[in-house]
Formats: structure tokens, sequence, C-alpha cells
């Protein structure tokens, strides 16, 4: 559903010749391919760059397995019998699909780049749309062994109403303490299921 | 008929006051999951998991498989009504059933969707019903080279008739694998690929890992292009309800051939989401309206949900025999049955016939039960939907985190399933598939477990997978899947020059 907006080339647009109230020829309308391609991470780079981490988890694998035996023991296979196999797989399917990638950054070198924008992975303002989620996201993850999971909580969803979804403070703070409450009744009590704890809670007495 | 006996014995067990209580939560739960962005069967099931630990394994299985029915159910609501596939096999149905909403017939569509998802529903109970026990009976004679074979062959289904690159399937499959060999090796008590991270030891668990790729993942991608939800009214009243089931049985080939096509897609670990892309391109095909399709044409929603359903719920058959599930869902189902102690595979027929029973039991009653509460409440849940995006991301984010956390009660899982999130929105956007990583995150220890005791059987000899006649034929229909795409990459690279 996302993708189809991504990755569309940029369509010629009309332009206006900048004397547009000359008469003549001049006026025609001409159509000049646009070359602002939108910036970003292109599919490509993402491609070849999750490929390569593939293959180097492989390639952990192997390392990993061969050092610890990938052979057969004298109680049957070893340990690293089957990791060093699906390791190798991995690598090798890595490979199968780096090499298209590879051939047609070759046929493109040599006419030596068409007009055609590349497909987009992320464009810069998608991605600081997603920033806008991910990095409060990281932080409440990491706060979490020091705050507690109630009171990062609480935060983030305070943080949330009030910047992406705009509500005022006065609702979105009551609203993150109220979150955190009814996850705290729901599991602490109801479920008996105890959640990471802070010095707020130890304040109170938990 | 000795299965209707014990049938029959399973509905006493599901119509348990306690357990019809949680079939209704589970389902109202389920149906909540479908509605929501990043939350869906998978993961839904995967949070709450945790929290059946005290609950009989019964009990909690009907609660966990009514989330699964309400989600497949939810999934609808989304695509009729607001074009979002709330999961990925409700993409097909957006194709004709957001322009029947666009044209008023909201409700016609929905009911049209639910009743249609519930007939696949029950066609693949009832086939569960009375070919498990066979399937179950056979497979009691298995031993580690046929299981092992079983398990390749539906690796080699995803590679053979996934949709998208068989390379990415393969590479997401074997990082699965590599995953789930993180840890302590159960056979020789060696530490494999922790790297001297004590955190490693554990080995990575799948629940979080869903939680991570699933929900995560869904929630950054939503947020990508500015979520905004622009729906159209729901509202079905029983009028409409009426009108719509007079003219379904018109559809009943189409219901027929999407229920087949449907349980055959599910018990193959094809899954639901080819099944509703097949079963409508076949509707479309054969209608004498096919160029209607995508246009608002009723066959257009009735054929994928059939499947859907039908396909969703025929992968518990190879979850309950073999141990074997045939979708992520049926795969965190599994992981709850290891965790409740139980062993899945065909003992389970013979040793815990009150959980078997009592399972496909709930199936009948929960689907009956979905039917009625999506048919009621479905302005409730859409309007689940108009509450900002900045709160439900919120508290889906607080829920993983939650979810995550209580698999083993460790901080770390949270920054774990953070890193799935992650691995999941790239892999996502770059069109790898994630069901097969999970489903190899899942059955990894156990696969590698049954090719290990084969090879200990024939001191080491490979050729012992082709030994039987019945693990060798699975092991060659395995290979034929995994030898199909290159046989059709071939193929067409011959034919076009003679063409052009």
């Amino acid at each position: 559903m996302t993708m189809q907006h991504i990755g569309g080339r940029d369509m010629p647009r009309a332009v206006q010749a900048p004397d547009g109230a000359a008469a003549g020829a001049a006026t025609a309308e001409a159509f000049v391919p646009e070359r602002r391609a939108v910036a970003g991470v292109s599919v490509r780079t993402m491609e070849i760059a999750t490929s390569l981490c593939f293959a180097a988890a492989g390639a952990a694998a192997i390392w990993d397995s061969a050092r610890l035996g990938a052979g057969w023991g004298a109680d049957g296979p070893q340990s690293g019998y089957f990791p060093f196999w699906i390791g190798l797989l991995l690598v090798l399917a890595a490979a199968a699909n780096l090499l298209p990638l590879a051939r047609a950054a070759r046929a493109r070198g040599e006419d030596s780049g068409g007009p055609d924008a590349p497909a987009m992975f992320l464009t810069w303002e998608q991605a600081r749309t997603v920033a806008t989620v991910f990095i409060p996201t990281t932080i409440y993850v990491a706060a979490i062994p020091f705050t507690g999971i109630y009171v990062a909580s609480a935060v983030l969803v305070a943080w949330f109403m009030a910047r992406l979804g705009e509500f005022s403070v006065w609702r979105a703070v009551p609203s993150g303490i109220a979150t955190a409450l009814v996850a705290f009744v729901v599991f602490e009590i109801w479920f008996l299921v105890a959640l990471p704890k802070g010095p707020l809670e130890e304040f109170l007495g938990y | 008929m000795e299965e209707l006996g014990l049938l029959m014995q399973g509905f006493s067990v599901a119509l348990q006051p306690e357990n019809m209580m949680l079939m209704m939560v589970g389902i109202i739960l389920g149906v909540l999951i479908g509605v929501l962005p990043g939350l869906g069967g998978a993961n839904g099931i995967a949070i709450l998991l945790p929290l059946t630990f005290a609950m009989s394994p019964v009990s909690a299985v009907i609660m966990l498989s009514c989330i699964y029915w309400g989600a497949l159910f939810g999934g609808a609501i989304t695509s009729i009504l607001f074009n979002i596939p709330g999961e990925p096999w409700s993409v097909a149905t957006t194709f004709d059933g957001y322009p029947m909403a666009q044209q008023g017939r909201a409700g016609e569509a929905l009911t049209a969707a639910f009743t249609s998802s519930f007939v696949g529903a029950f066609v693949a109970v009832v086939m569960i019903t009375f070919v498990a026990p066979i399937v179950a009976q056979f497979a009691l004679r298995f031993g580690p080279p046929e299981f092992f074979a079983v398990m390749f062959l539906s690796f080699a289904a995803f590679v053979g008739m996934g949709r998208g690159s068989p390379v990415k399937t393969l590479m997401a499959m074997m990082l699965g694998f590599l995953l789930a060999a993180v840890g302590m090796d159960a056979m020789t008590g060696q530490l494999r690929m922790t790297f001297g991270q004590t955190e490693m030891i554990r080995g990575f668990d799948f629940l979080v890992a869903v939680i991570g790729l699933f929900g995560i993942s869904e929630i950054l991608s939503s947020i990508e292009d500015g979520l905004r939800f622009k729906g159209h009214k729901a509202k079905i009243d029983m009028k409409v309800v009426l009108r719509t089931w007079l003219e379904l049985p018109r559809h009943w080939a189409i219901g027929i051939r999407s229920a087949l096509v449907g349980c055959w897609m599910g018990i193959t670990p094809a899954g639901a989401t080819p099944a509703s892309f097949m079963s409508y391109g076949i509707a479309r095909r054969m209608s004498k309206h096919g160029k209607d399709f995508g246009k608002g044409r009723v066959e257009g929603v009735i054929a994928p949900e059939t499947a859907a359903h039908a396909a969703g719920t025929s992968a518990l058959l190879p979850m309950l025999t073999l141990g074997v599930p045939g979708s992520p869902t049926a795969a965190v189902l599994l992981g709850g049955l290891i965790m409740w102690g139980l062993q899945p595979g065909p003992m389970l027929f013979v040793e815990q016939k009150d959980f078997v029973w009592g399972l496909i039991a709930s199936m009948y009653l929960g689907n009956i039960a979905g039917l009625l509460i999506v048919l009621v409440a479905v302005p409730w849940f859409a309007a689940i939907l108009r509450v900002p995006f900045s709160i439900i991301a919120a508290i889906i984010l607080v829920v993983c985190a939650i979810g995550a956390f209580t698999v083993n009660n460790a901080e770390f899982d949270i920054v774990l399933m953070l890193i799935f999130g992650i691995i999941g929105y790239v892999l996502k956007k770059l069109e790898y598939p994630l069901a097969p990583l999970v489903l190899a995150l899942v059955l990894g220890d156990r696969t590698e477990e049954a090719f290990r005791q084969s090879l200990l059987v024939s001191e080491g000899d490979l050729t012992v997978f082709f030994h039987g006649w019945l693990s060798g034929s699975i092991m060659a229909a395995g290979i034929a899947l995994l030898a199909w795409p290159l046989l059709t990459a071939i193929w067409p690279r011959r034919a076009r020059p003679a063409a052009a």
C-alpha cells in the first residue's frame, strides 16, 4: 500500500517558457523532464546493505560453527554441523541476491546514467516522519531499565499525544498517567505479572 | 464415526461457562486486534500468550484461537470501510469491498464478507474434524527422517509457492534458522553463536521476534505517509443482512471453490494470503462479469474472504497433527502448546483428547459467535479507527513492550523487540517475506533435532532421508517445489526470444 508512492519517477512536467507572454513558437509548452530527483535512500542501496548484513550473519554462523566443530564427532553430528550449512546457504543466497544488483550497476555504468531517478526506499521527508515515532520509541525502550515501564509509558503516551496529535498538554499528560494506571491495575493487580519498576514505584512502596 | 463421539465430548468441554466466556473475550479482542494497525493475529496472540500460563491449556487455546478467528473477521472491516487491509490476507478484499463501500453498499459488502468468512471457516473445521485424526493416525508411524522430510517440504513450499523472490524467501528462512540456533545447544549443552554475550545464552524467543517483526515494524511503516484514516460509515441493519443472505446462495459455486482453494493452501503452508489472491483470480476468470471485478462486485468479496478464512483455519491441521504450523499465527499457537507443557505432534490426538477436541469444538462455536458479534458490533469496531493515530500508536507501542517483557520477564527482550522491529520494517519494505522467517525461528530447533537424530541412526549417511518410501517421497516433493522457481526462471527466458 505504501510502496506505490515511492519509486514512481517524476513525470515530465509541462514548463512554461520564461517569456511566456511573447508570441511565436517560444510560447509552445516545452516538455522538460524534471531532473529534481527525490532525495533519500534508494531501494538499491538498502538492497545491497541488507544482503551484506545477511551474508555477514551467515559468515558469523560459519565461523562460530567451525570453532565448535561442524563435522562428525564421537557422539554424532557436532554442535556446529547444522548451523554451518545454514550459514553457508545464507551466504550463497545473499550472493545470489546481490548478483543481479551488481549486474544492473555495471549496465548503468556503461550508459553513464539515464534520466531515471532510482526507486526510493525512504525519502528524507518520510524518514523525518518515521523518526518522529522511532526516536521517542528508542528513548522509551532505553529508559525502561531506569524509570520502570509505567513512568516511561506515561511519558511516551503524553509525548505522542502532545507532539504528534497536537493535543494540549492538559489533555496529554492526564491521558499518559491514565494509561500507566490502567496498565498497573491490569498487570500488577489482575494478572499478578510484575513489570519493570523504577524509583517512583519504590517511593510509593511497590 | 468415532470422530462424532469425540467431537460431542469436545463440545461438552467448550460449552463450559468459563470457556464460553473466554471465547467471547477472545473474539472481541481478536476483532479489535484485526482492526488496529500494528496488531495482528500473530503478534496479538504473542502478546497475550504469557498471560495464559495460569489457565488450563484447553481454556487458553480456546481463548487464543478465538482471537485468531476474531482477527480474521476484523481484517475485513478495515479493508472494506477504510481501504486499509488490517491483515495481509484481506488485501484482495479491498479490490471490490472498498468500491462497494464507496457506492454506499458497505453493509452489503460487510455482510457478504463476514458470511463467506464463516462459510470458509466452517468448511475448514469440518475438514479438520474428519481429516485430522486420519493424518495423526498416519503420522504416529513417523520417525525422525519423516519429520525432517515434512519440515523440509513445508519450507520448500515457501520457496516454491511464495509470491515473492525465491532467493529472498530462502534468505529470510535461513536467518530464522540461525536465530533459532543461537544459545544453548539442547543436545550437547554447548553455547552456539552467543559470541561471549550472556544475554544471548537464552537465545531469541520467537514471541519477542513476532512482536517486533509484526508490531513495531507495522507502526513504523504506517506512519510513513502520515496516517490518516478516511473511512465510510458502517451501518448494518437486519434488512441489509437478510437481503444479502438471500442473494448469497446464488454464489454457492464460488464459495465452494474458494473454500477448497483455501483448505488446500492452508494445509500446505502457502497460507491465507496467496489463497485469497488465488481464489479472487479464479473467481474473476470464471465469472461472466469478469471485467466488472474491481468495481464493486460482491463475488470479489466472497471469493477472497472464503478462501482466507478457510486457509487460516486449516493451517491448524498440520499444526495439531504434525506439529508443523501452516501460518505465523498457527506457529505462535504452537509455541503456546509447548509453553503449556504439551508435546505437539500426532501423540496429541492420543494423549490429549480433551484438549484437541475441545479446541476443534470451540472452532465451530467460536466462528458462530464471531459472525454474530461482528454483524452486531461493526459500527463500534469501525469507530476505533477514528481515534487519532497518535494515541493508538503510543498505546500499541506500550502494549508491545509489555508483551515482549512478559515473555521471559527480561528487560533485554524489549531491546530485542525494537531491533526486530527495525529488521521487520526494512525487510518488509524490501519485500522479504516474514512468514518463513518466523516459522524457521519456531521450528528451527525441532528441525535440527529431527535432522541430527536421523543422522545418528544412519551414522552420518545423508541418504537416510530417502531410505523409507514415505520420507523419500515427501523429500522428493520438497525438492520438486524447491526446483520450481528455477524451472520457471529458465522457461520464459527460452520462450521469449522465440516469441520476439
